[in-house]
């Protein structure tokens, strides 16, 4: 089903990330299109949820069939927004997923992982060593922190999503290269074998990763196919007894790459269509052991930080693969790769709140105790300033980690665009928060003993990977396009029988008229919210309002085309994430003033603050992507760039002429 | 020989907690505050479980004093090897008056019910810094006591026990059933680990109270007040020893 999806939304994947004319030009190419990606069929690593479902705004093909599969009404928030609605099943009240004996078995855990990790890990050490300490990697291994989530009767803790993301919480806060090893491992490594693994491969996988004595490893990228997953030369092909694969190809950049015995591994495989019969390229998942023969890994690869972590090239050379090392059905492993990164995202957020946490503790004791001009610096207002907003960023940043464990934990299947947002948001409030540590700490932050600058190279690369977030933003537009786009195809739709459908588009005119003359169009959170917070419930709701309107007026002005504008679309995912935002620090504070907890008046400053700076970026946004002025900007951003480009660098000449 | 070893495992506020009085100066604040199991306790589990892997003793039995929190104390020594725990059920005004007497009662008491051939306790309490429980134990049960112990070998009926004196070590043998308590450098306590947490979860706790024991919990001792340490004043500088000196008289120093 999902692959039929993925062929029928190529034309948007293969646009987002190069823009051929040819494939972005609607029905008249709907057949091109259709062949072209036969051997492209994966636009992305990144852009992967993109194209579970086909885009309204896509192909002919496309429309056809959704207009048979228009599903239920979505329960993501983030869906509904795009359509300037608002669902509030996921994000109240603020979720709460564990029974009394997880809750207890979770308490349990995290004094000994927080013990570990303050006496026997160093982080500085793993740092200049690049590499894990053995005897720490012992220790990890002996803790179970290979196993999180690997079920107990598999040798692992089995461990819900809210419970792991509490641990990796703590790993976070102290050594994000331990993390990374660990994340490698089973967020990304081994997870394709729980999610998609068939009774027999995990038996046989399970046990040993769980326990760490094997290391795994996700191998998607190669030396020309980064964000572009699509153009993967990696092969895998079968023989022709049906026995085994034939893997050959190279992998770079593969976390753990050089520790790992086993290995989830993507590669073409050339099927047979079977309704044209024609051979194509499907990319297939794998589970590939080093001990086949054939596997070899690179050197560790030299890198600004997450030192402490393996990155190595792997290169697979004749190895022959058992078919029964396929992961998931053959040709499916696009939704392999895809599920295994959705999966995985929240805990990068969590993990990011940990080490937001870590380094405003850091900048705090720093400005409590240090003196200038003849006070603390606490009491200047640009410090404050700055610890204020750490705060709130490492609130945001927590508050979407545990509602998107918690959603995820109570069955929800519907969190792409939540868990993308999670993923650009904690990388990048990290980022900010720990520059204004080193900020606040002045030169003693600049300093290595300080071990905030590691942070800072360590995090780097949490914007970058999985999914860099250009493209999640992309991902983030264009998954909320899509169902607008279909909210609005079946209203045109109605338009062509008024009489039939009066009752319908009285209810979208009203809506519609109401929104131009600025007034509510009833969407409300009143009742939902804590009514202390009604001021921020309103600003949102206003927000989602009009956000709603843009959405709508870029469809009509762009239709298919939209999927080009990319100076558009990360504007549309800007407003997005700060909406997100908004809804989840007002689903917590909420909560925090409801259960009258010590800090509820602390967390309504939070809220309140949050969503009146929110609220002001989203409106400023909505303008620029509504004004003509926008239009003149982008044009001028795109020549200003190809002028650079077309001169290999910057073009003004010096302004002493030489 | 039962080949049994009870060790006593107390819940204390943990030791990287800032310690504030309550206001009434009736004792310190624990509500919300994180606890933990003394450490010196962790290193008399550590040393039961280990003489059970050196296959010394058969069983280790931990035991806590306590509220119904004193379970999670128990479940970390079960973590880190224990077999099985005993809580001994004290609450309110009890709780609060329970000392080195009360508990050493209920330690004798055990161990006669569950014919321990050892007691290994914590030198002190990083709390109450009593060290007595130990000593009165093995009094109120009349067995020989090994304290201070930097080293323990089983050795037959007897134990050796390497003791941490004012200058130097020193060296007993003494029979058993005894009484151990475990200094810091008898050895490094084991992590508990996530899969032996998760493993612990089926052990038995079982729950007693002091009154089944057939106890008398009452304290002789009552706590006058509780105080902060004092506040150390900042001091001042002076440009000369004459004045160092005429400051020192000021203040009668000199």
């Amino acid at each position: 089903m999902l692959l039929r999806k993925v062929s029928r939304s190529s034309a948007l994947c293969g646009s987002i990330l190069r823009m051929p004319p040819v494939l972005s030009g609607g029905q008249r190419h709907a057949g091109a299109v259709i062949a072209v990606q036969n051997n492209r069929l994966y636009a992305s690593q990144a852009a992967e949820a993109v194209v579970e479902k086909e885009a309204a705004v896509g192909s002919e093909t496309a429309t056809k069939v959704k207009n048979t599969t228009v599903a239920a009404e979505s329960k993501s928030y983030a869906v509904n927004i795009f359509k300037g609605q608002i669902a509030t099943a996921q994000v109240f009240p603020y979720p709460a997923v564990m029974n009394e004996e997880q809750e207890q078995f979770l308490r349990e855990l995290v004094g000994p992982v927080n013990k570990f990790f303050l006496e026997v890990n160093d982080a500085a050490k793993n740092d200049a060593l690049e590499k894990v300490e053995d005897h720490t990697m012992e220790g990890l291994k002996e803790m179970g922190a290979f196993g999180l989530q690997v079920p107990a009767d598999l040798g692992g803790l089995g461990l819900s999503n809210t419970q792991y993301a509490r641990l990796v919480e703590i790993v976070g806060t102290y050594d994000l290269g331990v993390g990374i090893t660990l994340g490698a491992h089973q967020s990304i490594g081994f997870k394709g074998i729980l999610l998609f693994g068939n009774p027999a491969q995990k038996e046989k996988y399970l046990p040993k990763l769980a326990t760490g004595e094997t290391i795994a490893a996700f191998c998607l990228t190669e030396p020309a196919s980064g964000s572009d997953a699509a153009s993967i030369k990696t092969t895998a092909v079968q023989s022709p007894c049906g026995q085994y694969f034939t893997l050959n190809g190279s992998k770079i950049w593969i976390s753990n790459g050089g520790l790992a015995e086993i290995f989830t591994v993507f590669a073409k495989t050339p099927m047979k269509d079977p309704k044209t019969g024609e051979m194509k390229d499907k990319i297939s998942a794998f589970v590939v052991e080093r001990s086949f023969g054939g596997v070899t890994s690179g050197p560790p690869e030299k890198k600004m930080g997450i030192k402490a972590s393996n990155t190595a090239e792997v290169y697979f050379d004749n190895v022959r693969v058992p078919a029964d090392c396929l992961l998931g059905e053959l040709g499916e492993g696009f939704k392999v790769a895809m599920n295994i990164l959705n999966n995985g995202r929240f805990g990068m957020a969590a993990a990011l709140s940990g080490t937001m946490k870590g380094v405003i503790s850091k900048a705090v004791d720093h400005a409590a105790n240090r003196t200038q001009f003849g006070s603390k610096i606490h009491n200047y207002g640009v410090i404050q300033e700055k610890v204020a907003r750490m705060t709130m960023l490492q609130y945001v940043t927590e508050a979407m980690a545990y509602m998107i464990s918690g959603n995820m934990d109570s069955g929800a299947k519907e969190f792409q665009i939540e868990a993308a947002i999670s993923k650009i948001f904690a990388s990048e409030a990290a980022w900010t928060v720990t520059d204004e540590c080193v900020q606040v700490m002045g030169g003693m932050g600049y300093m290595k003993d300080a071990g905030v600058e590691r942070v800072m190279r360590d995090l780097r690369i949490f914007r970058i990977f999985e999914g860099t977030n250009d493209i999640l933003r992309l991902f983030v537009a264009l998954n909320g396009f899509q169902n607008a786009g279909n909210q609005l195809k079946s209203l045109q739709k109605a338009l062509k029988n008024p009489i039939g459908n009066a009752g319908l588009l009285a209810g979208e005119l009203t809506r519609r008229a109401k929104r131009k003359a600025g007034l509510s169009t009833g969407l409300t959170l009143q009742g939902t919210v804590h009514p202390e917070l009604a001021h921020s419930g309103e600003l949102t709701t206003k927000a989602i309002e009009q956000f709603g309107a843009i959405t709508e007026e870029l469809l009509i002005k762009h239709g298919k085309k939209i999927i080009d504008e990319q100076f558009v679309l990360s504007r549309v995912a800007d407003c997005a994430i700060d909406l997100y935002a908004m809804v989840v620090v007002l689903s917590r504070a909420s909560r925090s003033l409801s259960q009258g907890s010590a800090s509820a008046q602390h967390e309504k400053m939070l809220c309140e603050t949050w969503c009146v700076e929110a609220h002001e970026r989203i409106m400023r946004n909505i303008k620029s992507l509504s004004s003509g002025e926008s239009k003149h900007l982008f044009r001028n951003l795109r020549a200003i760039s190809a002028a650079v480009v077309e001169n290999g660098g910057v073009v003004a000449p010096h302004p002493l002429g030489f | 020989m039962s080949g049994r070893v009870l060790v006593g495992v107390k819940r204390v506020i943990d030791y990287a907690v800032k310690i504030r009085v309550k206001p009434d100066n009736t004792g310190v604040v624990t509500d919300g505050v994180k606890h933990s199991m003394n450490p010196f306790c962790e290193i008399a589990v550590e040393e039961a479980v280990k003489l059970k892997e050196k296959k010394f003793i058969k069983e280790v039995v931990a035991v806590s004093c306590g509220p119904q929190q004193a379970q999670e104390t128990i479940r970390t020594a079960l973590a880190m090897g224990a077999d099985r725990g005993i809580h001994v059920e004290v609450t309110g005004k009890d709780y609060e008056a329970m000392g080195p007497l009360q508990v050493s009662k209920i330690m004798a008491a055990l161990a006669k019910k569950e014919d321990a051939q050892l007691i290994i306790l914590g030198k002190q309490a990083i709390d109450d810094d009593c060290n007595q429980t130990g000593q009165m134990t093995a009094a109120l049960l009349d067995w020989p006591q090994g304290t201070f112990a930097s080293e323990v070998s089983l050795e037959g009926d007897k134990v050796k026990v390497v003791r941490e004196i004012d200058g130097g070590l020193e060296t007993i043998r003494i029979n058993t059933p005894a009484v151990l308590t475990a200094d810091l450098r008898l050895n490094t306590p084991r992590y508990a680990t996530l899969p032996n947490i998760m493993k612990a979860k089926k052990k038995k706790i079982a729950k007693v109270n002091p009154a089944d024991l057939g106890l008398d919990m009452t304290s002789r001792l009552e706590v006058v007040r509780v105080d902060e340490p004092p506040q150390r004043l900042a001091g001042v500088k002076v440009e000369t020893v004459e004045d160092l000196v005429s400051k020192l008289r000021e203040q009668g120093t000199l």
